[in-house]
């Protein structure tokens, strides 16, 4: 089987965990990379635990199951972790994202995983810095460009910002609020 | 040229509908199909296309309304899924049988009961009988290039039979992954304009649609019904090399995956014939020699050229994501079973699978090539039916 990154992103219904990984998707495919980005579709409701993924690889991608083992973890609400297994099916050299306050160390201790690698940002206060609400979802894909090295920074923001221009063609204030908070996250995530 | 983009199934159907430009799109919405006519709409308030778009109160009148604007001679169109289809049920009988090259997206859905939203394809197997041609699609790419196709095909003077393009519920329709879409040009120039020889427009040559017909003449009607099927494998293929010159890609009644040498065989459509060729790879590199026929026209049923991919095979299992209800296997078993039945008989098996969206996996399927090795090395059949990743 060729290389496929697979990645799952655990959020709350309304915090974008869909959208981001449509996001990462389309900015992966405009680099060149083959992908695949879908949620799970249950029941959906504001707060309600969802999850979504990705599939990112050189070659196309043709198997069209649940991503059951992924590589990459991103936390965008870290009430999650001890109610939802987030660590299920992640193997043991698996990276974790997770938004929080906490240093990494004491995330590691929370999500109880030795191996791998784990990786914190506080993105909902830097979404409420430049965007003006709680809105995860963006700053956590600056993060995890960061920590994928996945593409430059340049390519993501160039892509996204695209992106962003199509859906909110009148709030110029919100386009530049996602591009900073992708900016910072970029450069505040810490990893252990 | 082709540009490669990141697309869900429903964006490319939408896509490929705007640069069809149907005269009359009617349509209802319904899950998992809805984003299709919702995005087409935009095109038709953009005036991105000239559509006439009728907002029809129930999928019965979308079809009906479809057929009118179809036997006046128009290019016309609908999508829907599930108990959109089943609400259409009658009329879809009569767009075949007055010979009308409607062509319709459908987003496969469970039927109700249970009420189920997600994928499996007991909606369109349901209207296999019903005289519509069925092209199924594994991704996106495919349901872009066989709705392109659809329009040459139903309308092709020999074939004139409505078409159904069939893709996964959410997996397929609302998943992102990559395509290739043609320019708008290279489109519009391959499906050319519709020349009906009838229609209800043409007041210079008047024409009846849908007048009584009894005992007198019902029977041969409906025999040159069946006539048109046998021509319909012809024209696929035409249109499918007429398709590969402008957009690359190669089409044919189904796909035969690493299946020329193949001992054990399994036969699929739609989007688990991509995870079984991940499956076929990885078993071929333990050195077991799996194949794969995945099957893209599947009314009418091209069985001599199934039969002939198949024969001199040790065993072979069909995966249905739909009950036959009959206690004898799903509608494509008990179609490639019965096709096979003069072959060189190799064991045959039927795996129903994925009922109402259920996860199918590598690791199952799999499982299924490494029952059709004991089964060949046996030749002893324990279970001709299996109901696969279900809680018993």
């Amino acid at each position: 089987m060729a290389q496929v990154l697979e990645i799952r992103w655990h959020g709350r219904g309304g915090q974008g965990a869909k959208t981001a990984a449509i996001l990462l998707g389309e900015a992966a495919a405009s680099v060149g990379k083959y992908i695949q980005a879908f949620p799970e579709y249950g029941p959906e409701r504001m707060g309600a635990p969802v999850l979504a993924f990705n599939r990112i690889s050189d070659e196309p991608v043709r198997v069209h199951c649940h991503v059951a083992n992924p590589r990459i973890v991103v936390v965008l609400d870290p009430t999650l972790i001890g109610k939802n297994d987030v660590t299920s099916g992640v193997p043991e050299d698996g990276v974790y994202l997770v938004n929080t306050n906490l240093t990494p160390a004491e995330m590691r201790a929370k999500l109880k995983v030795k191996g791998g690698k784990v990786y914190t940002v506080d993105a909902t206060q830097i979404s409420i810095d430049t965007i003006g609400r709680a809105i995860p979802n963006t700053p956590m894909m600056g993060a995890l460009i960061r920590a994928t090295g996945l593409m430059t920074l340049e390519e993501f923001i160039a892509d996204t910002r695209h992106k962003l221009e199509m859906k909110f063609r009148s709030k110029p204030e919100v386009i530049e609020g996602n591009i900073k908070a992708i900016e910072r996250a970029y450069q505040e995530v810490q990893s252990e | 040229m082709s540009k490669r983009v990141a697309i869900t199934g429903n964006e490319a159907v939408a896509q490929a509908m705007r640069q069809i430009n149907p005269d009359v799109v009617a349509a209802y919405p319904i899950t998992p199909q809805t984003e299709i006519v919702q995005i087409f709409s935009t095109f038709v308030a953009d005036g991105d296309v000239d559509t006439e778009f009728v907002t029809v109160e129930s999928e019965h009148s979308a079809m009906s309304a479809t057929i009118g604007a179809s036997a006046a001679g128009a290019r016309a169109m609908t999508a829907t899924s599930s108990q959109g289809l089943a609400l259409m049920w009658e009329m879809l009988y009569i767009a075949a049988g007055l010979r009308l090259p409607i062509v319709a997206p459908v987003v496969n859905r469970a039927l109700s009961a249970p009420i189920n939203i997600h994928c499996d394809h007991s909606d369109t197997m349901g209207a296999r009988d019903s005289g519509w041609i069925q092209l199924y699609s594994e991704n996106a790419q495919e349901a872009y290039d066989n709705l392109i196709q659809a329009v040459r095909i139903a309308e092709h003077a020999d074939v004139q039979l409505p078409v159904m393009v069939c893709m996964d519920g959410f997996i397929v329709s609302h998943g992102m992954e990559n395509a290739e879409l043609l320019d708008d040009d290279m489109v519009r120039s391959f499906i050319g304009q519709r020349t009906p020889k009838h229609s209800l427009l043409d007041v210079d040559r008047p024409a009846t649609f849908g007048a009584l017909d009894f005992a007198d003449w019902y029977f041969e009607h409906r025999r040159q019904l069946a006539e048109a099927q046998t021509h319909v494998k012809g024209v696929v293929l035409d249109v499918a090399k007429e398709f590969a010159k402008v957009s690359g890609r190669s089409y044919d009644l189904f796909e035969a995956y690493r299946l020329d040498d193949a001992e054990l065989a399994v036969v699929v459509l739609n989007s688990a014939a991509g995870t079984a060729k991940e499956v076929v790879d990885d078993l071929r590199d333990k050195g077991m020699k799996a194949g794969l026929l995945k099957i893209r026209l599947f009314r009418p049923f091209p069985h001599e050229e199934i039969v002939a991919a198949l024969a001199g095979k040790k065993a072979i299992a069909v995966l249905d994501r739909a009950d036959g209800l009959s206690t004898m296997g799903g509608p494509v078993f008990v179609d490639v079973r019965s096709a096979m039945y003069d072959a060189p008989g190799p064991k045959m098996v039927n795996y129903i699978y994925g009922l109402g969206g259920r996860d199918i996996d590598t690791e199952q399927i799999a499982g299924v090539y490494w029952d059709l090795a004991r089964i060949a090395e046996t030749g002893k059949v324990t279970s001709p039916v299996t109901y696969l990743g279900v809680r018993e």
